[in-house]
């Protein structure tokens, strides 16, 4: 039986030994994260901002859809993305499947909703009080957007975060359309199912911790970013 | 430097405005024409609809009811709210913004957005956050914004109703420099003393309906409304 003490020393271990192997996952699995959330949050802020904004017949069922989204279960994303992707699939031709890029598509679309549907309801609350200066400043809504993206840009990074954690977290996409090969798509969640399914506990928790730990890195990161500026700021 | 409009303002004309939200009559149709480089005064008690008309003369609300009309083009306005709106931003970048929006040179928006701290005696704060500024500090930055927007006609909406004498006097010292410099001024306000200070003419509105427009020195000693006459007297008016 593993005992946490000698996965901490596993995990001890594996950051010691500097292994190319451990090395090239762990920046394989930031890299995937980090890409999806930035195309995520390239799309999503401006279409949460854009949905908080614009009044159109179907906009509920929009909005609940994407709150529904929110949920999406990771394996349904890799599910839907593995039938786009396949040889037989409408994006076959592209030779996708079982590359990080496809793991980076199947995670945007895990992470998309949250961004979009955490930002409407940021922008909706802080347009509610800029509303009426920027009509008198004669603002467009769509030129209001920037603005408001801006200046709502602390809880924004939360909801960044919040996107990136649900990336970082995820195992059943990336397992379904990656494919766990070892060296091109060996990520660090599924090296840890990978090592569970093995039996060599003390190796899974490790690598557990050292996800943990890094996702715990670059929260800290944003945050003390986050906090400095708001106190330059207000 | 700013360099205010001084060719005549175009009227204003509000014919049978009226406004009504949920099956409640907020204004009842009001006709009214607002011309020249008048300091106008909107006084009522709560509630009588007068920032409503305000915000219907401003363009920020549409009503349901008659038209607004300028005649000629529109002039360009300003508003100044009871609660500033400032954005998340330092106070200078502020100003920077509104100069960006309206497209002043890139290289001119730090000279200009200076000039107007200074005028507004803000200078010193300019790299302060401005939404930790003081509540009067806030008013006279959101004035150096609308300053900056070179008005021809200046809404404001009981800009001092939450500051202390220092600051309300230093609003009001604001207000006359834009009319000063050629700017109509529209402001609504439920002191008496500050109409009295300000006020060329007077608008009074009570239960959403447009009781009194008057000279000012005719307002205070012949109101022609038993319900303003009330008012000056500090009469509860319901």
């Amino acid at each position: 039986m593993p005992t946490s003490d000698n996965a901490f020393r596993t995990a001890l271990a594996l950051i010691m030994s500097m292994d190319s192997a451990l090395l090239s996952i762990v920046i394989l699995s930031l890299q995937v994260s980090l890409i999806a959330v930035f195309v995520a949050s390239l799309l999503a802020l401006p279409l949460g901002a854009a949905l908080a904004l614009w009044r159109f017949p179907g906009r509920n069922g929009v909005i609940i859809a994407l709150n529904a989204l929110m949920g999406l279960p990771p394996v349904v994303a890799g599910l839907c993305v593995y039938l786009l992707l396949s040889r037989a699939g409408p994006l076959g031709e592209w030779g996708l499947l079982f590359t990080p890029t496809a793991m980076v598509i199947a995670q945007v679309i895990l992470v998309l909703p949250i961004i979009a549907a955490l930002t409407r309801q940021q922008i909706e609350a802080l347009h509610a009080e800029y509303a009426e200066q920027l009509n008198s400043l004669g603002l467009s809504r769509s030129r209001m957007i920037p603005t408001l993206l801006w200046d709502a840009r602390f809880a924004l990074m939360t909801v960044i975060l919040a996107g990136f954690g649900r990336a970082s977290a995820e195992v059943g996409a990336v397992m379904i359309v990656g494919g766990n090969i070892d060296g091109v798509t060996r990520v660090m969640t599924t090296s840890i199912v990978l090592e569970t399914s093995k039996g060599n506990l003390p190796m899974a928790l490790g690598l557990g911790i050292i996800l943990l730990a890094l996702v715990t890195m670059i929260n800290a990161i944003a945050h003390i970013i986050g906090e400095t500026a708001k106190r330059r700021l207000g | 430097m700013n360099v205010h409009h001084t060719p005549p303002v175009a009227a204003l004309e509000l014919d049978s405005v009226g406004f009504i939200h949920r099956g409640h009559t907020l204004l009842k149709p009001t006709s009214l024409r607002l011309t020249g480089c008048q300091r106008t005064l909107i006084m009522g008690p709560n509630g009588a609809g007068k920032s409503l008309l305000m915000r219907l003369a401003h363009g920020l609300l549409t009503p349901t009811s008659g038209t607004v009309r300028w005649q000629g083009a529109p002039p360009a306005q300003a508003m100044v709210f009871q609660r500033p709106v400032l954005l998340r931003r330092s106070a200078l970048d502020n100003l920077t913004y509104v100069l960006a929006i309206h497209k002043t040179a890139r290289q001119r928006r730090k000279a200009q957005a200076m000039s107007a701290l200074e005028k507004f005696g803000l200078a010193h704060l300019a790299k302060r956050p401005a939404r930790v500024l003081s509540g009067g500090e806030q008013q006279r930055l959101a004035l150096a914004r609308a300053w900056l927007l070179n008005p021809q006609v200046l809404f404001l909406d009981e800009p001092t109703s939450a500051l202390d004498p220092a600051a309300i006097k230093a609003v009001e010292d604001a207000v006359l420099e834009f009319h000063h410099s050629g700017t109509r001024i529209v402001m609504t306000t439920h002191d008496l003393h500050q109409a009295r200070r300000l006020a060329n003419d007077v608008l009074f509105l009570h239960n959403g309906e447009l009781l009194e427009h008057t000279p000012v020195d005719e307002f205070f000693t012949t109101p022609s409304s038993p319900e303003a006459g009330a008012f000056i007297r500090g009469e509860l008016v319901w």
